[in-house]
């Protein structure tokens, strides 16, 4: 059990090259950098409550997604914070989107997908809930700016409504959409012609739609699945702004190819390889000074 | 930087790529427009004999098929115009051997118009319905291949194969109430109701494959965001997927339309191709439907030479105006699919190439 005083417990499961782990101190540590037993290469970092992060909001335990036989992600164990955006970094195929998709249990629709471990939501395990209440709580931005075949005032409003439900009405909802717009930083732009459809946007205006929809419902975590990597620098400069205002009401993880947008836009990092989460903590440690020897080649651009 | 300079080097391609040794040595590219220009031509140069004859065939199929689209417009657009008086459009039909008494062709106007509505509007929902099941749930999996390969069977029967089997099948006293029934209780089976469900199986198949494409090309991701919103996937089917794919249906239902408006076996098979609407029953509404009545196709074939009322010149009349139904209903597919193209999910598959 994972209480809010401790860090979350980092732990490399396999052992498959000599120790890429250095055999650092635990660096500015003032006693929570605990292990788990028998976790000799744990690169640890004991400064996990000394970020922004606030209330634990998800928590990971032994985490483990197969493809049928494939492990796709390997007994990873995290913490997700109120008011914190974690980076989930990694070369292709590390299992990152999988991780994320995992936590409002999108994996579940991929035929052959299994999962092993816990994952709790506010203390609730996600399993106990509906998945539609669960989807609405910790919601998601995809790669590709996807809005719906419907007007900009319809996209937000969908999100809002019940289920395939045209009530309630435009009265009711619309001080809602406004204000999702507005925190996605769209307003001004569409405020005009919310009734317009919404594929007429430019992509990034399309990505800050899919963000305003996904943060109409007022969730309490939001997944983004590299959601700069379809734009252009002037948008995902935007998006990469936004995210910093809206992680003051949320908890953000967010996948990235892109390791400087990760160092941007990350308080904590987490390095995953091949299934395992490699590595975990503040970004600047992260990018500074990595504990493991995969760590600093990945972030070096020595593979990946 | 290499990839920055892709690009051109597939460009140069046609030029020194495929050439067969030779290459584009003549000449070169000097400068600007006139070097493309001349490029093209020194390409032609170097290619080898079996391409160019088949370079030629492909340009003149194009042209031919123009070129017989043009000549068929364009013959019935002499003769229709030659023979087609307005009066024709408003009056009915009469069996008179005196062609200047014979009447236009009212009914059989009314009678495709109304024998296409009644089949679009059966085989539109059904085929829609049976693509979101095919596509969005289909398990079991044979299942599915065994409903695809159904309406496949559906869409190879010939028509006047379906319009004999309708007949056996709406003659049954089951079907009693569709068309007319005599004293003795045999069912006539023939009447708008019966040869409009026969046409919908006509139509069926362009709807169904239009729906099962659009609802293919709608990436998974659009799907997912649903579902990451708290979604259920019939809530997602209902508010995001049916919206996307009206556009496809529209054209999957117009090309229908234009289908059922240019069949003739099940009209003469099971319409009756009676020369004026013969209502049936005393239920307004109900008996135009239950009645029987003619089309166009059926007027055209009756009309002409080879047919019993033999006036070729109102054969013509009525053969353009069904060509204008048919080549109109074609123009709106070609709208339908450029608007879809314009406000659909395709532009969120265009925006994702940039």
């Amino acid at each position: 059990m994972i209480t809010e005083e401790q860090p979350p417990p980092i732990r490399k499961i396999v052992v498959d090259a000599p120790p890429t782990v250095a055999p650092a101190p635990p660096a500015g540590s003032n006693g929570h950098g605990h292990a788990y037993a028998g976790a000799a290469s744990v690169a640890r970092h004991g400064r996990g409550e000394a970020g922004v992060g606030g209330r634990e909001l998800m928590a990971l335990q032994a985490l483990s997604v197969f493809y049928g036989d494939n492990e796709a992600v390997k007994k990873v164990s995290l913490s997700i914070r109120l008011g914190e955006v974690l980076a989930l970094i990694g070369p292709s195929g590390c299992g990152k989107t999988t991780l994320l998709r995992t936590l409002n249990r999108l994996t579940e629709l991929t035929p052959g997908a299994s999962r092993g471990g816990t994952i709790l939501l506010d203390g609730t395990d996600v399993d106990d809930l509906e998945v539609t209440t669960l989807r609405r709580r910790v919601s998601m931005v995809f790669q590709q700016p996807n809005p719906f075949p419907m007007s900009i005032f319809d996209n937000v409003a969908y999100a809002l409504r019940e289920q395939s439900r045209k009530k309630p009405g435009r009265g009711v909802v619309e001080p809602l959409v406004e204000d999702a717009l507005r925190r996605a930083g769209l307003w001004d732009e569409v405020k005009d012609k919310l009734d317009a459809p919404a594929l007429r946007l430019s992509g990034g205006q399309q990505q800050r739609l899919c963000i305003a929809r996904a943060i109409a419902t007022r969730p309490e975590v939001l997944l983004m699945d590299e959601p700069c990597s379809a734009l252009d620098p002037r948008s995902t400069l935007v998006i990469e702004q936004l995210i910093g205002d809206l992680r003051k009401d949320l908890a953000i993880v967010i996948v990235t190819h892109n390791m400087q947008q990760a160092r941007r836009v990350g308080d904590k990092v987490a390095f995953m390889y091949l299934g395992d989460l490699v590595e975990y903590g503040d970004a600047e440690q992260i990018f500074d000074a990595p504990q493991a020897q995969r760590t600093r080649d990945y972030v070096r651009g020595a593979f990946g | 930087m290499a990839v920055t300079q892709h690009p051109r080097t597939l460009d140069d391609l046609p030029h020194g790529g495929f050439g067969v040794g030779t290459g584009g040595g003549q000449g070169g590219r000097s400068s600007g427009a006139a070097g493309r220009k001349r490029r093209r031509h020194e390409s032609m140069s170097t290619w080898r004999w079996g391409d160019r004859i088949a370079y030629v065939l492909c340009w003149a199929a194009g042209l031919s098929l123009c070129l017989i689209a043009v000549a068929i417009v364009g013959y019935m657009a002499v003769k229709g115009v030659q023979y087609l008086k307005p009066e024709l459009l408003w009056s009915h039909p009469s069996g008179e051997v005196d062609q200047s008494k014979s009447g236009g062709f009212l009914d059989p106007i009314l009678g495709t118009i109304l024998l296409t509505i009644i089949g679009i509007a059966i085989a539109t929902p059904i085929a829609v319905a049976a693509a979101i099941w095919v596509v969005e749930y289909g398990r079991p999996a044979p299942l599915a291949r065994a409903v695809e390969s159904g309406i496949e069977v559906v869409a190879g029967t010939p028509d006047i194969v379906l319009a004999i089997f309708g007949l056996a099948l709406f003659q049954h006293g089951l079907f009693g109430w569709m068309s007319f029934t005599a004293e003795g209780g045999a069912v006539f089976g023939r009447s708008f109701l019966t040869a409009g469900a026969m046409m919908s199986l006509i139509a069926l198949p362009m709807v169904f494959g239009a729906t099962r494409e659009g609802l293919q090309s709608i990436p998974r991701h659009v799907r997912e965001a649903s579902y990451g919103l708290g979604k259920t996937k019939i809530a997602t089917i209902r508010r995001v997927l049916l919206p996307a794919v009206r556009p496809n249906i529209s054209t999957g239902a117009a090309l229908g339309m234009g289908r059922i408006a240019g069949d003739t076996a099940i009209v003469v098979i099971l319409l009756g191709a009676t020369l004026r609407l013969e209502s049936e029953g005393s239920i307004p509404g109900l008996d135009v439907l239950k009645g029987t009545g003619s089309t166009l196709t059926s007027y055209v074939y009756n009309n002409s030479p080879a047919g019993e009322g033999a006036a070729p010149e109102k054969a013509y009349a009525a053969a353009f105006v069904l060509l204008l139904l048919v080549v109109a209903l074609n123009f709106a597919v070609d709208l339908i699919a450029r608007r879809g193209a314009k406000t659909g999910l395709e532009g969120t598959r265009l925006g994702a190439g940039r």
